[in-house]
C-alpha cells in the first residue's frame, strides 16, 4: 500500500474548501462546507458500525484463542450480542433497554466515576513521594484549598475568608490565567498540526 | 475584521510550516530536554530487545470536532513509534475512544509496518476501538495494560478525567507511563498521578522528538516562533491597555 496520491490530492482539496468556508465569506464555499461536513458525519455513525465489528472481533479472536481474560471477553460478547438483540427486537426505546442503561450501563459507568474519586485521591498522597518538589507542593497546596473552599464543614459551614476572598482569586485570576496559557500553546500545536494534515505533510490517512 | 486575525495567524503559520520543512539545513535544529520524551525513545529500544509491547493510547477525540488535532498529534506519533517498534516480537497495540481514530490507528500501524519492511507482522487487531464512553474506553484501555504484556504505556490525545484510571493501571503493572493531553483538567490529574507529565503543547512536540521527520521539527519550529508573536501581541496590548490606547 503505496502513498495515493489521489487520497493526498481529496483530502488536500476537501481541507481547502473547509478553510475557505470558514474564513471566507462566499456562499458557495459555505454550502459546500456544509455539504462535507454533513458527509463526514454520516461516515462517523458508519465508523461506529465499523467500531463496535472491530470490538467484537477482538474479543472473540481472545475467547478463540484462550488468551488471559478471556472469560471477561466472553462476558463482553454475550452482553454486546444480547444488548443488540433486545434493541432489534423492543426498539432503542423499549422496556429492555431502558432496564439495561438504568441497572447496569449508568451503575457501572457511576461506581468507575467513585473509583476515580478515590484513585485522584491516592495519586495526591503519593505525588510528594514521587516528586517532592515546590511544584507539587504548590499543587497540593492549592488542591486543598479550593476543596476546602467549595464544601460546608460542619459547626462552621464555609470558611469566611478562604470561600470568599482566597478561593476567587485562585481560581478565576491564578488557575484561569495558567488554564488560558496552556490552550493557547494547545491552540497554536493544534494549528501547525492541522495545517500539516492539510498539506499533506502528515497522512494520517495511511500508505508508506 | 473579526475574521481576518485569524486567518492571518493561519496564512503566517502555513508559510512558516512550509518555509521551514522545505528551507535545506547544514544542521538540525536543537530543541530543549524533554526527560519523558527521552524515556520514550528508550523505552521504545528496550520493548523491541526484551519482546514486550508498547500500548498507545489514543484517547478519545474524533477527527470531526475541534479536539480532533490532538488526536492527529496522536497518529503521527503512533507511526512513529509503529515504524520502530514494528520488528518486536510484540508489535504495538493502539486504543482508542472514537471509532474513526480506531480505524485510522489500524491503517497507521499498517503503514508503519510496511515502512518498517515487515509487513507480514501487521495484525489488524493491533489498532481497537476501547469503548464508545469516556469509562467504557478507559476500562478497554486498561485490559490491554493488564493482560498483553505491556512494558510501557503511552497516553496521547484527547482525555478527559477517566485518564486517572489509566495512569493507576499502568502504575498496577510497574509500566513505563508516558502522557500528555489537550485537555487542561485531565492534564492537572497527569501532574498528579504520572512521574513525568508533558504539560500544554509538549503533545504536539512529541512526534519531532521521537522521528526524524523534517515536517514535524519544522511544526515544532513554528510552533516557537507563534508563540513568540502571541506573546508578543498579550504584551503591547496589556501596554496601550495601560495607556489607554485601547
Amino acid at each position: 500500500m503505496k502513498r495515493s496520491p489521489v487520497a493526498a490530492a481529496i483530502a488536500i482539496s476537501v481541507g481547502l474548501i473547509i478553510l475557505l468556508g470558514t474564513f471566507v465569506p462566499i456562499p458557495l464555499f459555505a454550502a459546500v462546507r456544509l455539504e462535507l461536513v454533513q458527509w463526514a458525519a454520516i461516515l462517523a455513525g458508519v465508523a461506529v458500525l465499523v467500531g463496535i465489528g472491530n470490538l467484537f472481533s477482538v474479543h472473540y479472536q481472545k475467547v478463540r484463542r484462550r488468551e488471559k481474560g478471556w472469560f471477561y471477553s466472553l462476558t463482553l460478547l454475550f452482553a454486546m450480542l444480547a444488548t443488540l438483540l433486545a434493541g432489534v427486537i423492543f426498539g432503542p426505546t423499549g422496556a429492555w433497554m431502558q432496564a439495561a442503561l438504568e441497572t447496569i450501563i449508568f451503575p457501572v459507568e457511576a461506581s468507575l466515576m467513585a473509583l476515580l474519586s478515590v484513585t485522584l485521591l491516592y495519586a495526591g498522597i503519593r505525588l510528594l513521594r514521587r516528586r517532592a518538589d515546590w511544584m507539587s507542593a504548590l499543587f497540593l497546596g492549592t488542591v486543598a484549598l479550593a476543596l476546602l473552599a467549595s464544601v460546608s464543614l460542619p459547626v462552621i459551614g464555609e470558611i469566611p475568608v478562604l470561600s470568599d476572598w482566597i478561593s476567587p482569586w485562585l481560581t478565576y485570576g491564578l488557575a484561569a490565567g495558567g488554564a488560558r496559557g496552556l490552550v493557547l500553546g494547545v491552540a497554536l500545536g493544534a494549528l501547525t498540526t492541522g495545517l500539516r494534515a492539510l498539506f499533506a505533510l502528515d497522512r494520517p490517512y495511511g500508505g508508506k | 475584521m473579526t475574521q481576518a486575525l485569524p486567518l492571518g495567524l493561519v496564512i503566517l503559520a502555513a508559510v512558516l510550516l512550509l518555509a521551514l520543512t522545505f528551507i535545506k539545513r547544514k544542521s538540525p535544529p536543537a530543541f530543549r530536554e524533554i526527560a519523558a520524551l527521552a524515556r520514550l525513545k528508550k523505552a521504545a529500544g528496550l520493548a523491541v530487545e526484551d519482546g514486550t509491547r508498547l500500548h498507545v493510547s489514543l484517547g478519545r477525540g474524533g477527527l470531526v470536532s475541534p479536539r480532533g488535532a490532538a488526536s492527529l498529534s496522536a497518529l503521527a506519533l503512533l507511526r512513529q513509534i509503529g515504524e520502530q517498534t514494528s520488528i518486536s516480537d510484540r508489535p504495538p497495540v493502539a486504543t482508542s475512544g472514537d471509532p474513526v481514530l480506531a480505524a485510522l490507528s489500524q491503517d497507521t500501524l499498517q503503514a508503519a509496518c510496511q515502512s518498517a519492511g515487515v509487513d507480514e507482522l501487521f495484525q489488524p487487531t493491533s489498532g481497537r476501538l476501547g469503548g464508545l464512553t469516556p469509562f467504557s474506553y478507559a476500562a478497554g484501555a486498561m485490559t490491554v495494560a493488564r493482560q498483553e504484556q505491556v512494558s510501557t504505556d503511552v497516553l496521547m490525545g484527547d482525555f478527559g478525567a477517566e485518564v486517572g484510571l489509566l495512569t493507576e493501571a499502568s502504575e498496577r503493572e510497574n509500566s513505563t507511563l508516558i502522557a500528555a493531553t489537550s485537555e487542561p483538567s485531565a492534564q492537572a490529574i497527569l501532574f498528579a498521578s504520572a512521574a513525568e507529565p508533558l504539560v500544554g503543547e509538549e503533545l504536539f512536540a512529541a512526534p519531532a522528538y521521537i522521528g526524524n521527520d523534517p515536517a514535524q521539527r519544522a511544526s515544532l519550529q513554528a510552533q516557537d516562533i507563534l508563540r513568540w508573536l502571541v506573546i508578543l501581541a498579550l504584551l503591547a496590548a496589556a501596554g496601550m491597555k495601560m495607556v489607554g490606547l485601547i
